[in-house]
């Protein structure tokens, strides 16, 4: 079948490409002398850059760019360097087992392993209840993945306790667009960003943790648009904006309600828009006249008239453009900070538009369809709701099952953790995740874990979280099976299975229907490999919000990608929402929500009068179980540091510990002017005693129950050395390979956020 | 500056290191970036260039005419290459004879490596594989006219200033905006090239959905 490119339904700049990958697209296996070039995406991020993956000999040895209309050839460090962990030394080839955290991890038969857990699961839930097991799954996981981890949790373990590592991701955003726009995901393509006249980004270090996505930043303004900055640093997008706005952290809506408060008063509105497309206006426009630029000024910190300039050059362009990602997100009030941006695109009619409207940056490559498909404790495939007494009836039919039996909704990841330490969970089964490293308030998360009786992880490499689990299953890594994945423009891409499984690892497919055999499910499990899942997926989310139903695998190698919702077979997808101002609420309109600032839960005082902020660079990879074994990245940024002003006396290098109301933790400083002199910035993805997260807050958003990571309350202090960097985890007897690894001694800082400079001697 | 070369504006440069990356996977070079990565405003702003090879024009490859093993071919396309691995010597005058600072001897191997404009690709016709993956285009690979097509009213300079001596490259850096045209941007040890306060002029063109980047396929 063939899919008509129809340049008023491909998104601009998208609609010449007739292809994938610069490949005729029914011919994605190119030899090329003695290797295979197999057409996929990155594992990385939510650009989910096209690449090429080089096979010799059924090995994946290499990389070459793929000319792939997201990425257009254009990779980062990261991506060009993920081929390297497929058939890294590092790799678990064994199902570990111990019987106790006293001993060691062992390596038994997978027979033994899955017998074992299915035991301990009926163990445990006999003892203390079905919801005293819990399950955690992950984002970086294809959708059929994540599709199945869902459905393991209702209908194999009956449990109510399913939560993902997405809900410290991108929950605030989705909660934030539900409640709007009845729909979650970005509006807009990224292409849509090259018609634009002013880009606004705010909390999102685009250079860092979606580099490919600067080309679309850097398009735009060689065709005059001009680029809005909010940020607390100076990173390498704000140090040329036209306007960089370094507010104090956990101030963004109060930043935002005073940009709203001037567009009001100047009468820049787009009156007619917001009289047709939208309800609770009045509201808005209460909220933000309580916050005028003097206000915000104060709140945030910044010059008063930062607020003008940006409410003018946002609101007085033809078309404008708003991005946000975690920066605004990991906050107490993380929603409500989506909520302000939102409100600031709608009142000024720049929504539904090319080149004109609103987007959320998913961190994870797979945050957009990871948390579509049910694997949110509220969540049941298709974006429904669990609580929905007509959604909880359709997927009890489409799984084969008594509603009766469908568990009601559970809590959030981090409450889950609460719950291992209060002992009303006491069994876990994690799956693509590393809450050692990536979760806040580490001694709490630790605790949790320890309490834990039985606690099975699945990874393909040892995590900090698996060497402290009974259990650990070692699965595939994402070139050895196949799936999809949604971008953060929620374009469903395919990725491809380049090589075979190393010898002794399975995929998480396999474990997940073989666990559900052991537990008396197996007739609802009966998938031998990823497209069956999407088949049923594909009916699963037939007639929802985030429809399937119309993308094939077969659609997917054709087209290089389908935006949902598609619901049926000649159905084009949809890179651009609400065309016309049209909304997925029942009334089409925009349901815009009154916000008023609140403070961060933490709070300043004499002795924590700092704040403590935290991200990403470009090296590496959320909790770098990954990217902290790829020689290349660990060369490029050996170590944490953390990033302060020279006000406060300190040279390069200098050791600093970072104290806050839950912990200390000594980095060498990384001395600069581009960041808040009242703020300091530490990179989270190494473990303890180097983890950002030993002092981070857990106070959740109220609605999103995602983690406040972006600012707490801390003071720094000079120390006598910096701490060592721990080698990443082995099982016993296994030294991590060591090529990787001889940067990590490093005491000093990197040269800049992004890393050393290579030609230094 | 050569036909078609490489064009590097540090104004868009986010400092990734994808080029550094990219460069490790070149076959002729595994596990070896022949890219200079540099922070140029350490302790004040995150701004980065890389610098590779410049293929020296004029006069042509001091790297070669110091090579006592006349191991550095330039061919008659202006590409300035490698030291021929039979050849070398790994004596490391062509690294005291370069004023970009370039080379790099592996004291290993006792041999010298460079940037040759990723000979293996761009004899094929494709870009370099710095130039491919930057994210940013930061290194840019193609003609001056298709470098304008993308980018419109960008200027280059190809000529660099060292204490009185002038030497002209084949690859070509962006300028800012309003710098004299014809004046030698500034070369020598301790004095980088001068960060552009913009990524690039204010574009001259409307945008549509035409001026996307890159050709047509």
């Amino acid at each position: 079948m063939t899919i008509p490119l129809d340049p008023n339904i491909t998104p601009p700049g998208t609609g010449r490409f007739r292809d994938a990958g610069g490949l005729p697209a029914d011919r994605w296996r190119a030899i090329r002398g003695e290797e295979t070039l197999v057409a996929t995406h990155c594992c990385f991020c939510g650009v989910q850059c096209g690449m090429y993956l080089r096979v010799h000999d059924g090995k994946v040895f290499g990389v070459e760019p793929r000319d792939h209309d997201i990425n257009r050839m254009r990779l980062c460090p990261k991506g060009l360097n993920a081929y390297q962990q497929v058939n890294h030394p590092d790799r678990l080839t064994a199902p570990l087992y111990r019987q106790s955290r006293a001993d060691d991890l062992r390596p038994v038969s997978w027979e033994q392993a899955l017998d074992t857990t299915a035991e301990h699961i009926q163990r445990i839930q006999a003892e203390y209840g079905r919801d005293a097991f819990g399950m955690l799954g992950g984002a970086s996981l294809f959708t059929e993945k994540t599709y199945l981890v869902g459905k393991f949790a209702r209908v194999a373990l009956r449990t109510r306790h399913v939560d993902y590592n997405g809900r410290l991701c991108m929950v605030s955003a989705a909660g934030a667009n539900k409640l709007s726009f009845g729909i979650d995901r970005a509006a807009n393509p990224f292409a849509d960003c090259l018609l634009s006249d002013c880009l606004l980004i705010a909390g999102s270090n685009v250079g860092e943790c979606f580099p490919v996505m600067t080309q679309y930043l850097w398009g735009a303004r060689d065709r005059g648009a001009k680029l809005i900055v909010i940020d607390p640093r100076e990173t390498s997008i704000a140090r040329t904006a036209d306007i960089h706005v370094a507010l104090r952290p956990g101030t963004d809506a109060a930043f935002f309600n005073a940009v709203l408060h001037v567009v009001i008063t100047e009468g820049l509105t787009d009156e007619a828009f917001i009289a047709e497309h939208t309800t609770g206006w009045d509201e808005v426009r209460t909220a933000a006249a309580e916050c005028p630029p003097e206000r915000a000024a104060e709140i945030c910190c910044i010059p008063v008239e930062q607020v003008t300039q940006v409410a003018r050059m946002f609101a007085t362009a033809g078309k404008a453009m708003a991005w946000h990602a975690r920066g605004i997100e990991h906050h107490t009030q993380g929603v409500e900070n989506c909520l302000t941006v939102i409100n600031l695109c709608v009142a000024t009619g720049n929504l539904g538009k090319p080149g004109a409207g609103y987007g959320t940056i998913t961190g994870q490559g797979n945050g957009q369809g990871g948390r579509e498909h049910g694997q949110k404790s509220d969540m049941l495939p298709g974006g429904r709701n669990i609580s929905d007494p007509v959604h909880r009836m359709q997927v009890a039919d489409i799984w084969g099952i008594d509603v009766e039996d469908l568990p009601q909704a559970g809590t959030s990841m981090m409450e889950m953790v609460h719950q291992m330490r209060r002992g009303e969970i006491r069994g876990l089964f994690g799956m693509c995740n590393n809450p050692f490293v990536s979760l806040p308030n580490y001694t709490v998360v630790k605790e949790g874990y320890d309490a834990l009786e039985f606690h099975a992880q699945c990874d393909f490499f040892l995590s900090e979280t698996a060497a402290n689990a009974h259990l650990v299953l070692p699965v595939t890594s994402w070139a050895e099976d196949d799936g999809v994945m949604a971008n953060a423009e929620a374009r469903v891409v395919r990725h491809r299975k380049a090589q075979e499984p190393l010898p002794g690892v399975r995929t998480d497919t396999w474990v997940l229907c073989e666990l559900a055999r052991r537990l008396g499910a197996g007739d609802k499990f009966a998938f031998a490999d990823s497209e069956q899942v999407f088949e049923e997926l594909r009916i699963a989310s037939r007639g929802t919000v985030n429809d399937y139903y119309g993308i094939t695998y077969a659609r997917l190698d054709e087209t290089g990608g389908i935006a949902w919702p598609c619901p049926t077979l000649d159905h084009p997808g949809t890179p651009r929402l609400f065309e016309g101002g049209k909304t997925y609420h029942a009334d089409g309109r925009v349901h815009l929500q009154a916000v008023r600032w609140h403070p961060p839960a933490d709070p300043y005082d004499d002795t924590y009068p700092m704040t403590l902020t935290t991200g990403r660079t470009v090296a590496h990879f959320l909790s770098g179980n990954q990217t902290r074994r790829l020689g290349g990245l660990v060369e490029q940024t050996p170590r944490p540091w953390v990033e302060v002003h020279p006000s406060h006396g300190f040279a390069n290098g200098d050791a600093v510990t970072v104290v806050t109301r839950r912990g200390a933790a000594t980095f060498p400083a990384l001395v600069t002017e581009a960041i808040r002199p009242d703020t300091v910035f530490v990179p989270y993805h190494w473990p303890y005693p180097v983890a950002a997260n030993e002092l981070t807050i857990d106070a959740l958003d109220p609605r999103s129950k995602i983690p406040e990571y972006k600012v707490c309350a801390c003071r720094i202090e000079p120390a006598d050395a910096v701490t060592a960097v721990p080698a990443p985890p082995m099982p016993p007897g296994r030294e991590p390979y060591a090529d990787t690894q001889r940067s990590r001694g490093e005491p000093l800082p990197p040269t800049s956020s992004q890393g050393r400079g290579t030609s230094e001697p | 500056m050569m036909g078609r070369t490489i064009v590097i504006d540090p104004g868009r440069c986010i400092g990734c290191q994808a080029c550094v990356s990219a460069c490790r996977e070149c076959d002729s070079h595994r596990g070896k970036s022949m890219i200079h990565l540099d922070y140029l405003d350490q302790g004040a702003s995150v701004a980065s260039s890389p610098t590779v090879c410049m293929h020296c024009e004029d006069p042509v490859a001091p790297c070669a005419q110091v090579c006592p093993a006349e191991a550095i071919l330039v061919t008659p396309d202006g590409v300035v290459h490698d030291a021929d691995k039979s050849r070398c010597i790994g004596c490391g005058n062509c690294v005291s004879a370069c004023p970009m600072g370039v080379p790099k001897i592996d004291l290993e191997a006792k041999l010298q490596f460079k940037c040759n404009l990723c000979y293996d690709r761009t004899s094929y016709g494709l870009a370099p594989m710095c130039a491919t993956v930057c994210p940013t285009g930061s290194i840019f690979y193609g003609t001056l006219e298709e470098l304008r097509t993308e980018r419109p009213g960008v200027e280059v300079a190809s000529t660099f200033d060292f204490d009185g001596s002038i030497i002209s490259t084949g690859v070509a850096m962006v300028v800012p905006r309003g710098r004299p045209v014809d004046e030698p941007l500034p070369g020598g040890a301790g004095e980088h090239a001068r960060v552009t306060g913009s990524p690039q002029p204010a574009g001259h063109l409307e945008p549509s959905a035409d001026n996307v980047l890159g050709d047509p396929l």
